[in-house]
């Protein structure tokens, strides 16, 4: 079994300009993955399923994740006119990292029958940012394995695939309109009986009896 | 030497000696419908398993007259909610409910079914089916043993014999003017609508029981 890295050396030597990059992954396990481009995801994903050595022809798992946006501060040393002298002040600037959902991969190779392989093989697309541009192209054509994850990912994390055969909701029901595995996902208030309140769901149950109360909807 | 009247079993029993039998209608009807309520073939979860074992062989529910599970909620009169309610599949439960005829009884059995259980703070699972049906007996436990089924089963039949036939305490099949459709809650597009039947689930006691609740 090739590492992420001579993978990428293979894809990179076949098809110039794929536009995959590796993903390190720093832990002791170090299980490296391949970020793949939008516009060229599906060739480069064809190609490791059709290619003889690597044979990647199984697609075990296909999930998501949320990355939120988050602030950065970061200290920087800006050169500025202190009194008429030029002196290197240090500052703090604060900037927002977007966000973006991520659709992830494991591939083996039932062909090769697993012999080598001490983990799989991880794929990742990253939409562009998690509110309008959160389009990936379905890889549901190379590894039909993938269609009702893809749409488990839709359902829950709202990546929309494109060329997908059959994109509905699969777990929720279809006039939902959430994506409940997002991190900024708020559920709905549902909460006046609980046994053992405590914390946040002391405070919403409260505010939800208060509610109650106030529109007169008592038995 | 005549008899000290007794309590009311103790003159039966004393009467049985005696070769009478005594009865009341209500006795006899309840006598009936408690050794023949027909539960509804249907289970959500893992505690299924256990019901289904507990019509088995070994615990043989059928010897409290309760072993034809119907297949159609139209035959049925008992209801075991054995598992967790998700709010995908809340709607068709009490749509079920609703074609039961009466009379008609909910067993809530396990953690989720009376109360959500360890799915309680998930966004997909009903917080209890008593939150839209009315439900007569609850079983705690994750899954309930069948020993507990069959406690739930008998709890059922004491509350079954008990019921008088007229007055306000009477079964719902017997007064005109009950309530016999519960609203099937809609699938909206964050939660299911209404999240809570308020008629048959009143808002619990404030946690500050000395507070004013107004």
């Amino acid at each position: 079994m090739k590492t992420a890295e001579e993978l990428l050396a293979i894809i990179k030597a076949a098809l110039p300009g794929a536009g995959v990059e590796l993903v390190s992954n720093p832990s002791p396990s170090a299980q490296h993955s391949l970020l793949l481009g939008s516009s060229t995801a599906v060739a480069v994903a064809s190609f490791l399923r059709d290619h003889d050595e690597l044979a990647l022809d199984y697609c075990s798992n296909a999930t998501g994740v949320d990355w939120p946006g988050k602030e950065v501060t970061e200290k920087m040393k800006v050169t500025k006119l202190v009194e008429g002298v030029e002196t290197v002040v240090e500052e703090t600037v604060k900037r927002v990292e977007p966000g973006y959902l991520e659709a992830v991969y494991h591939l083996y190779s039932v062909k090769h029958a697993h012999r080598e392989i001490a983990g799989p093989v991880v794929l990742r697309m990253r939409t562009a940012n998690r509110t309008d541009q959160v389009q990936l192209p379905s890889l549901t054509p190379v590894w039909r394995s993938a269609e009702f994850q893809e749409r488990e990912i839709f359902d829950l994390f709202g990546i929309v695939f494109t060329g997908h055969p059959d994109l509905r909701r699969i777990l929720m029901w279809d006039e939902y309109e959430d994506h409940p595995m997002r991190r900024d996902y708020v559920d709905p208030d549902d909460y006046e009986y609980e046994p053992t309140p405590h914390d946040e769901v002391l405070k919403r149950a409260e505010a939800q009896k208060a509610g109650i109360r106030e529109s007169g909807v008592t038995a | 030497m005549p008899v000290e009247p007794k309590s009311e079993p103790d003159l039966k029993i004393e009467l049985g000696k005696q070769g009478v039998f005594v009865t009341t209608v209500s006795e006899i009807y309840n006598w009936g419908r408690k050794n023949s309520v027909w539960p509804m073939q249907f289970g959500l979860a893992c505690c299924a398993i256990e019901m289904i074992a507990t019509t088995m062989a070994r615990y043989d529910l059928a010897r409290f007259g309760a072993e034809v599970f119907r297949p159609s909620p139209r035959q049925a009169d008992l209801m075991i909610i054995s598992g967790t309610i998700t709010k995908k599949m809340a709607p068709q439960v009490v749509r079920l409910y609703n074609q039961m005829a009466e009379p008609r009884y909910v067993i809530a059995m396990g953690a989720c079914a009376i109360s959500g259980g360890p799915f309680k703070q998930g966004y997909n699972v009903l917080k209890g089916i008593d939150r839209y049906i009315p439900v007569d007996v609850h079983i705690p436990g994750c899954p309930p043993r069948p020993e507990a089924l069959i406690h739930a089963f008998m709890t059922l039949q004491a509350k079954i014999e008990a019921q008088p036939l007229t007055g306000s305490e009477r079964p719902r099949h017997l007064d005109a003017e009950a309530q016999g459709l519960f609203p099937i809650p809609a699938q909206g597009a964050h939660d299911l609508e209404p999240p809570v039947n308020r008629l048959v689930w009143p808002l619990p006691a404030p946690l500050n029981a000395g507070e004013n609740c107004g």
